[in-house]
C-alpha cells in the first residue's frame, strides 16, 4: 500500500496550478516563455513559411494587376481597336487570362502551403507535449489532473491551430497591402501621408489597450476551458458512480456553472475584440475625414490638385481596409499565446526523476538490490522511510508485509524509480538506479500494480505492451502461463478482441490476469508486484502462483500482498511499520518467532476457519 | 500501447442535406435568432456603407464642394464623411454586440444539453464511446459551430447578397457583359457542389481522428503508471505520433480539396472578366456599349469578385460546421435505452428489515458494437437465466469464477444496465417500472474499482445522501459509515473529513479508497446494498474488523455481496453460486462445500494451497 496521505496539497484557487511550485514566475516571464515556444515551433518550418509568404505576395500582385489591366484595356486597347488595331486588346485580354489562371493557382498553392506549415507546427507541438508528459514523473501526474493535461493537448493546441489556419496568409496580405498603399500615398502627396501618421498614435493606444485586456481575458479563457474539460473528463470517467448515487443534478449544476464561466470569458474576449474592431474602423474613418479636410483646405489655397486629393483620400481609405483582418489576426494571436503560455508551463516542468547525465548500461541485470540509508518522503511531505538499509540478493523473492500506510508501496516505487530518494541510495547490481540507463532499468525492473489499466486495442496488443514486437506465439505463451489463455479464446475474436473503453468488459480479475501476462512477457530481472492479485479469485490466484513459481525461480522479486497465501510463498518476509523494517526472516521463522507476522498469520488462519 | 482504433461507432450513412442538418441547430439557437438576423442586417448595413464610402467621397470631391470654393463646404464635406464613418464603426460594434454574445449563449446551451444527455445515457453507451470522442464533441465541435453561427453564417449571407446584388447591377449596366459573367458562374456553382461532397467527408474524417487522438491522450494519462512501470513511454509516443501524423495528412487532404475550389473561385471570375474585357472593348469600339457603362461594369465586378473568392472559405467553414453538427447530433440522437417508465410505480413503504430482492429468469448480453437494436448481443449471454431471491434483511454472497458475470449481475439492480430478458424486482416491483431516482435511492452499490471524485471525504461519502438531509443527521451518517468501513484514517488527514481527495487532492492507497467507497454505499442507508468484492484491497486485520462491523449493520439491509474469498463469504447468511450464467446452487457455506463441486473449486483451491504452505511452515521446503 502506498504511504497513506501523500501527494501534493489540494490545488485550489489559492495557487495557479500551471505555475510550478516555488518558482516566482511573473506575468511577463510567462509571456516570454510562450513567445520562445512559438519561435522554437516556427524555426524548423522557417523556409516553407517564407515560401508561403512569397506565394501570398504573388497572389496579391496578381490581384492588383487585374484592375490595372482593365484600366489599360479601356484607356489604350479601346482607342486602338476603334482605329482598327485589335492587337493591344488581344494582348491585354490574353495577359489578363494568364494572370487570372496564375492568380488562382497562387491562391490554391497558398492554401496548400499554409496548411502544410500549420500542420507541421501542430504535429511538432503535439509530439513535444506528449513526449514531455510521458517523461514527467508520477509525482507530477499526481498533482496535475489528467483533465488539465488533456486540455493542454486538445483545446490549447486548437487555439494555436486557429491562429495558424488563417493567420500567416491574413497577416502577410494585410501588411503588404498597407505598405503598398502607404508608399503610394507618400509618393503621391507626402503631407497627406503625414496625416496618416498621426492616426498611428490612437491606433497604438488602442492596440496596447487591447493587448493588455485580451491577454488577461484569454488567460481566464484558457483556465475556464481547462476547468470545463477537467469536470467533463472526471464525470465521464466516473459515470457509474454518478448514476448509481443519483448525482446527476448536482454534477449538472456544477458543470453548468463552469460552462457559464467559460461562456463569459469567451463573450468577454469577443467584446474586447469588438472594441478593437470598431475602434480601428473609427480611427480609419476619422483619418479619412481628416485627410479630406486638410487636403480640401489645401486645395482651396491651390496647394493641391483636386485629382490628387481624390486619389489621396481613396488611398487613405484603402490603407485602413486590411486593418480589420489584421485585428482578427492579432486577436487569434493573443488567444494562441495565452494557450501557449499554458503549454509552455507544462513543458517547463522538470521531471523530478531526471534521466542520468552519464547513463550506466545494465544490459544483463541480475538484480541484486540494495537500499543504503534510504530516506524518503513525498514532495515536501513528512519522511515516510527513515534510513532504510536492505539487501535483496539476486534471485531472492521478498514479501513486504505491514499495515496500510506503513511504507510498503513506497519501497516498491523507489525500486522502480517512480520516485527518487531524499538521502541515501538505491542500487541495482551495485549501480545507483539514478545512474542506470532508463531503457535498461525499465527492461530490468517491471512493476505490476493493483490498477490494471487496459488501453483500447486488442487483447493481444495489451499483453504485448510488456514487450513490443513479441510474436503471437510469445503473447499466447505468456497468457497460458498466467492461465488467461482459455478465457481469451472464449472472447468473440480471441486475441484480436477489442477491449472496450477502459477494458470494462473484462472483469477486474481478468484485467489483472492480462497485466500479469504483460509482466511475464516483459521477463524482467526484478519483478515488483504491488497488490497485483487483489481482484483474483481463488483458482485465478492459484494459477498465477503456479506461474509465478516458474517465473520467480531465478529472479529477484518484491511482492506486496495482504493475502498471506501469496506471502507465504516468498523466500523472505519483511514486516514494515511506520517506514522501518521491524521483522526480517523466512515466513516459517517469523511465524515461529511469534512477533507481528505471527499475529498476522494467526488472524489469517482464523479468517479461513471462520468461513 | 496499441494503436487506438476509431472508437466512435460508425453512423449509418444518411444522405441528409447540409442545410437540413444545420437547420437542426435551431433547437438550441432559436432564442438567438432575432439577434442573429438583426446582427446580419447591421453587418449588411456596414458593408453597404463601406461600399458606398468611395462613392460618397467621389461625389463630394468632384461635386460643388470644391468647385464653389468655400471653406464651409470643405468642412461640411469632411463632416459628412466623418458621420458616415462613425455610423459604420457603430454598426460594426453593434454587429459584435448583437451576434457574438448570444452566439456564446447558444454554444453554452448546446454544451450543457450534451452533458445532460450524457448523464442520462446508460453505462452501456459509455462503455462503447471513448472519452476523447465525447470531449472533442463538447469542446472543439461546439466551438466550430459557434464560430460558424456568428461569423460564417453571417458572412455567407452578406457575401451571397453582395454577389447577387452586384450581378444584378452588372446585368443592369451592361447586359451583354452580365450574361458573360453569368455563364462563367455556371462552372463555379458546379465546382462548388462537387467540392461540397468531397470536402464533407474529409472534414468528418479529420474530426473523428482528432477525437481518437484525444482518446489516446486521455488513455496515456490515465494509464501513465502502466506505461511507466513497463517503460513504454516511447512506444506510446510512437503510436501517438503515428496517429497525429494521420490527422495531419487528413488536414492536408482537406486543404488540397479546398485549394481546388480556391483555384476555381480565384481564377474563374478573373478569367471571365478577361473575356468580358475583350467582349466589352469590342462592343464599345462598335459603339454598342458606352465607355461609361464599361467602366461601371468593371468597377462593380471588382467589388463582387472579392466575396466570390471568399465563398470557398465560407463554404468550407459551413461544411466543417456541418461535420461538427453531425457529430454532435450523433450523440444527441442516441436514445437512452435505460429510461424512466412513462407511468412510474412507487416503491411500497420500506419494511423494517430491508427489501426483498428478486431476480427472475434474468438474462443479459453485452450489446453488440454499433448495433443499436435492443437485444442484439455480441457472443453468448453473460447471464443466461438467473433466478435468485434475497429475503429482506438477508445477506447473500455471490460466488463464481472471474468473468462469470457477478459484477454485471450486481449492476442490473440499480439499472446501470438493463436485463435483456427476465426481470429484477425490488419489493415486488420490476425495477424498470420505477423512476431511476427512486430505484437508486433504495439501492446502493460499492464498486470493486472505487470511483472517488475530486471533493472532500465528506462529500465523497455522502454522495448518495439526499441534499436536504440536515447537517447533524448528515454528520451522523458520515461518522457511522466511516466507522463501519473502518475508515478512521480520514480523521488523520490534514483537514480531516474536509480534506479534498481524488485527482485534485490527496491520493489515497487502494485499500483506503475502497473503504471510502464502502462507507459511501453504507451512508445511503439503502434497502438493498450491493457490495462488489468490497474488501479485496484490505489486509487481513482490517478485513476482519470491517466484516465484524458490517455483520452488525447489515441486519436491517438486504445485501448481495460478491465474494472471492472465504473471509468475505463469512458475511453472508447464504451463498449463491454463479456458474455458466446461472445460479447452480444456493445454500450455506458448509452445505455447498460438501455438495457443490464447482463451489469447492472456486473457493477452496486456495485452502488446499494453504495446507501445503502450512506444511512448509512445519519444516518442509516450500516448493518454488
Amino acid at each position: 500500500m502506498s504511504a497513506g496521505p501523500h501527494g501534493a496539497p489540494a490545488v485550489g484557487a489559492s495557487r495557479d496550478p500551471d505555475v510550478p511550485p516555488g518558482t516566482g514566475v511573473s506575468s511577463r516571464d510567462v509571456r516570454r516563455r510562450s513567445f520562445a515556444l512559438l519561435r522554437s515551433l516556427l524555426r524548423p518550418v522557417a523556409r516553407p513559411a517564407w515560401a508561403t509568404v512569397a506565394l501570398v505576395v504573388g497572389s496579391q500582385v496578381a490581384a492588383v494587376s487585374g484592375p490595372a489591366l482593365v484600366a489599360y484595356g479601356i484607356d489604350h486597347a479601346l482607342p486602338a481597336l476603334a482605329d482598327g488595331d485589335p492587337g493591344p486588346l488581344a494582348v491585354v485580354a490574353g495577359t489578363y487570362l494568364v494572370v487570372a489562371v496564375l492568380g488562382g493557382a497562387l491562391v490554391a498553392a497558398t492554401v496548400r502551403a499554409s496548411a502544410r506549415v500549420a500542420q507541421a507546427i501542430l504535429l511538432d507541438l503535439r509530439r513535444r507535449v506528449f513526449r514531455h508528459t510521458q517523461r514527467l514523473s508520477l509525482e507530477f501526474h499526481e498533482r496535475y489532473t489528467s483533465g488539465r493535461i488533456i486540455s493542454r493537448q486538445t483545446s490549447d493546441v486548437d487555439a494555436l491551430r486557429e491562429l495558424l489556419d488563417g493567420g500567416v496568409t491574413t497577416l502577410a496580405s494585410g501588411v503588404l497591402a498597407m505598405v503598398l498603399t502607404a508608399a503610394s500615398l507618400a509618393v503621391l502627396d507626402w503631407r497627406s501621408g503625414l496625416v496618416l501618421l498621426v492616426a498611428v498614435v490612437p491606433g497604438v493606444v488602442l492596440t496596447r489597450w487591447f493587448q493588455r485586456r485580451s491577454q488577461a481575458q484569454y488567460r481566464l479563457n484558457r483556465t475556464a476551458a481547462a476547468r470545463v474539460i477537467v469536470r467533463f473528463v472526471e464525470t465521464m470517467t466516473g459515470i457509474r458512480a454518478v448514476q448509481a448515487f443519483r448525482r446527476e443534478p448536482r454534477v449538472q449544476a456544477a458543470y453548468d456553472a463552469l460552462a457559464e464561466e467559460y461562456r463569459e470569458t469567451n463573450a468577454g474576449s469577443i467584446r474586447i475584440n469588438g472594441v478593437l474592431d470598431s475602434g480601428l474602423v473609427l480611427i480609419g474613418n476619422v483619418t479619412v475625414a481628416a485627410v479630406l479636410l486638410v487636403g480640401g483646405l489645401r486645395a482651396l489655397d491651390g496647394d493641391l490638385a483636386v485629382g490628387v486629393l481624390a486619389a489621396a483620400v481613396l488611398y487613405a481609405r484603402r490603407f485602413f481596409n486590411p486593418l480589420a483582418q489584421i485585428g482578427m489576426f492579432y486577436n487569434s494571436f493573443q488567444s494562441a499565446t495565452a494557450a501557449l503560455e499554458k503549454v509552455a508551463a507544462l513543458l517547463a516542468e522538470e521531471p523530478t526523476v531526471p534521466d542520468p547525465v552519464r547513463p550506466v548500461r545494465l544490459p544483463d541485470a541480475r538484480a541484486d538490490v540494495r537500499f543504503d540509508g534510504v530516506e524518503f518522503g513525498y514532495g515536501d511531505g513528512p519522511t515516510v522511510l527513515h534510513r532504510l538499509d536492505l539487501h535483496v540478493p539476486a534471485g531472492q523473492s521478498v514479501a513486504l508485509v505491514g499495515a496500510t500506510g506503513a511504507g510498503k508501496s513506497t519501497v516498491a516505487k523507489l525500486l522502480a524509480r517512480f520516485y527518487d530518494v531524499r538521502a541515501g541510495r538505491v542500487t541495482i547490481d551495485g549501480v545507483d538506479v539514478r545512474d542506470v540507463d532508463p531503457v535498461d532499468l525499465r527492461r530490468a525492473v517491471v512493476m505490476v500494480t493493483q490498477e490494471a489499466y487496459l488501453f483500447s486495442g486488442s487483447v493481444a496488443a495489451n499483453i504485448a505492451l510488456g514487450r513490443p514486437g513479441a510474436t503471437r506465439g510469445e503473447v499466447e505463451a505468456a497468457a497460458r502461463a498466467v492461465g488467461v489463455h482459455d478465457l481469451v479464446l472464449s472472447l468473440p475474436d480471441g486475441y484480436d478482441t477489442e477491449v472496450d473503453k477502459r477494458g470494462v468488459r473484462l472483469s477486474a480479475g481478468q484485467r489483472q490476469l492480462v497485466s500479469f501476462a504483460r509482466a511475464f512477457l516483459a521477463d524482467p530481472a526484478l519483478l515488483i508486484l504491488d497488490e497485483a492479485t487483489s481482484s483474483l479469485d481463488v483458482p485465478g490466484e492459484v494459477q498465477v502462483q503456479e506461474g509465478l513459481r516458474t517465473l520467480l525461480a531465478d529472479r529477484t522479486a518484491v511482492v506486496i500482498a495482504h493475502r498471506l497465501s501469496t506471502v507465504m510463498g516468498a523466500d523472505r518476509v519483511l514486516v514494515v511499520d511506520a517506514g522501518r523494517v521491524v521483522e526480517d526472516g523466512s515466513p516459517a521463522d517469523l511465524v515461529a518467532a511469534g512477533g507481528r507476522f505471527a499475529a498476522l498469520h494467526a488472524d489469517w488462519q482464523r479468517s479461513l476457519d471462520r468461513a | 500501447m496499441p494503436p487506438a482504433p476509431p472508437v466512435a461507432p460508425t453512423t449509418v450513412a444518411r444522405p441528409a442535406s447540409t442545410v437540413r442538418v444545420l437547420s437542426r441547430l435551431l433547437t438550441w439557437a432559436r432564442p438567438a435568432v432575432p439577434r442573429v438576423v438583426l446582427g446580419g442586417c447591421t453587418a449588411l448595413g456596414a458593408s453597404l456603407l463601406a461600399l458606398a464610402m468611395p462613392q460618397v467621397l467621389r461625389v463630394l470631391i468632384n461635386g460643388p464642394l470644391l468647385t464653389d470654393g468655400s471653406r464651409r463646404g470643405v468642412v461640411l464635406g469632411a463632416l459628412v464623411v466623418l458621420v458616415v464613418g462613425v455610423v459604420e464603426a457603430v454598426l460594426v460594434w453593434c454587429r459584435r454586440a448583437l451576434i457574438l454574445t448570444p452566439g456564446t449563449g447558444v454554444e453554452r446551451e448546446m454544451r450543457t444539453s450534451l452533458f445532460r444527455h450524457l448523464l442520462d445515457l446508460p453505462v452501456a453507451f459509455h462503455d462503447r464511446w471513448s472519452g476523447g470522442q465525447l470531449l472533442s464533441r463538447a469542446m472543439s465541435d461546439l466551438g466550430t459551430i459557434r464560430r460558424w453561427m456568428v461569423f460564417g453564417l453571417v458572412m455567407l449571407v452578406v457575401s451571397a447578397t453582395t454577389v447577387v446584388v452586384g450581378t444584378g447591377l452588372m446585368l443592369a449596366t451592361a447586359w451583354q457583359l452580365g450574361l458573360v459573367y453569368l455563364v462563367g458562374a455556371v462552372p463555379m456553382v458546379w465546382l462548388s457542389f462537387r467540392f461540397r461532397t468531397g470536402y464533407k467527408d474529409v472534414a468528418r474524417r479529420a474530426r473523428d481522428q482528432a477525437g481518437d487522438l484525444a482518446t489516446t491522450v486521455e488513455e496515456s494519462v490515465h494509464g501513465i503508471r502502466v506505461l511507466k512501470a513497463f517503460g513504454r513511454g516511447d512506444d506510446a509516443l510512437d503510436d501517438f505520433v503515428r496517429q497525429a501524423d494521420e490527422l495531419r495528412e487528413t488536414e492536408i487532404d482537406k486543404a488540397r480539396t479546398l485549394s481546388r475550389v480556391s483555384f476555381a473561385l480565384g481564377a474563374l471570375p478573373e478569367a471571365v472578366l478577361a473575356v468580358a474585357l475583350a467582349v466589352g472593348v469590342t462592343l464599345a469600339a462598335r459603339g454598342e456599349l458606352s465607355v461609361g457603362a464599361l467602366v461601371a461594369f468593371f468597377a462593380t465586378a471588382a467589388v463582387v469578385n472579392g466575396p466570390v473568392e471568399r465563398l470557398g472559405m465560407l463554404l468550407a467553414m459551413t461544411l466543417d460546421a456541418r461535420a461538427a453538427t453531425d457529430r454532435y447530433l450523433q450523440v444527441m440522437d442516441t436514445v437512452s435505452t435505460v429510461s424512466d417508465p412513462p407511468v412510474p410505480r412507487p416503491l411500497p413503504p420500506p419494511g423494517p428489515r430491508g427489501a426483498r430482492l428478486e431476480l427472475d429468469g434474468v438474462r443479459f448480453g453485452h450489446p453488440g458494437r454499433g448495433a443499436a437494436a435492443v437485444g442484439a448481443t455480441d457472443g453468448p449471454d453473460v447471464l443466461a437465466g438467473v433466478d435468485l431471491v434475497v429475503e429482506p434483511g438477508e445477506t447473500v454472497a455471490l460466488v463464481g469464477l472471474t468473468g462469470s458475470g457477478k459484477t454485471t449481475l450486481l449492476q442490473l439492480v440499480p439499472r446501470l444496465y438493463d436485463v435483456t430478458a427476465g426481470a429484477v424486482r425490488v419489493d415486488g416491483v420490476d425495477v424498470r417500472d420505477l423512476t431511476r431516482a427512486d430505484l437508486r435511492r433504495a439501492v446502493a452499490i460499492a464498486f470493486e474499482d472505487p470511483i472517488l471524485f475530486s471533493a472532500s471525504v465528506r462529500e465523497n461519502v455522502l454522495l448518495g445522501v439526499d441534499g436536504d438531509t440536515d447537517g447533524d443527521a448528515a454528520d451522523d451518517l458520515l461518522a457511522q459509515a466511516l466507522d463501519v468501513a473502518q475508515a478512521g484514517f480520514v480523521h488523520d488527514l490534514p483537514q480531516g473529513v474536509d480534506t479534498v481527495i481524488g485527482e485534485e487532492g490527496l491520493s489515497l492507497s487502494g485499500g483506503q479508497r475502497q473503504r471510502v467507497a464502502l462507507a459511501r454505499a453504507i451512508a445511503v442507508r439503502p434497502r438493498v446494498l450491493l457490495l462488489d468484492d468490497p474488501l479485496s484491497a484490505l489486509d487481513v486485520t482490517t478485513e476482519a474488523a470491517v466484516t465484524a462491523r458490517l455483520r452488525r449493520v447489515l441486519t436491517g439491509t438486504t445485501t448481495l455481496v460478491v465474494a472471492h474469498r472465504p473471509s468475505t463469504v463469512a458475511l453472508a447468511d447464504r451463498v449463491a453460486v454463479l456458474e455458466d450464467g446461472r445460479i447452480t446452487g444456493v445454500g450455506t457455506h458448509s452445505d455447498l462445500l460438501a455438495h457443490h463441486p464447482h463451489y469447492r473449486f472456486v473457493l477452496t483451491a486456495m485452502q488446499v494451497e494453504d495446507h501445503r504452505l502450512d506444511d512448509a511452515l512445519h519444516g518442509t521446503k516450500v516448493p518454488r
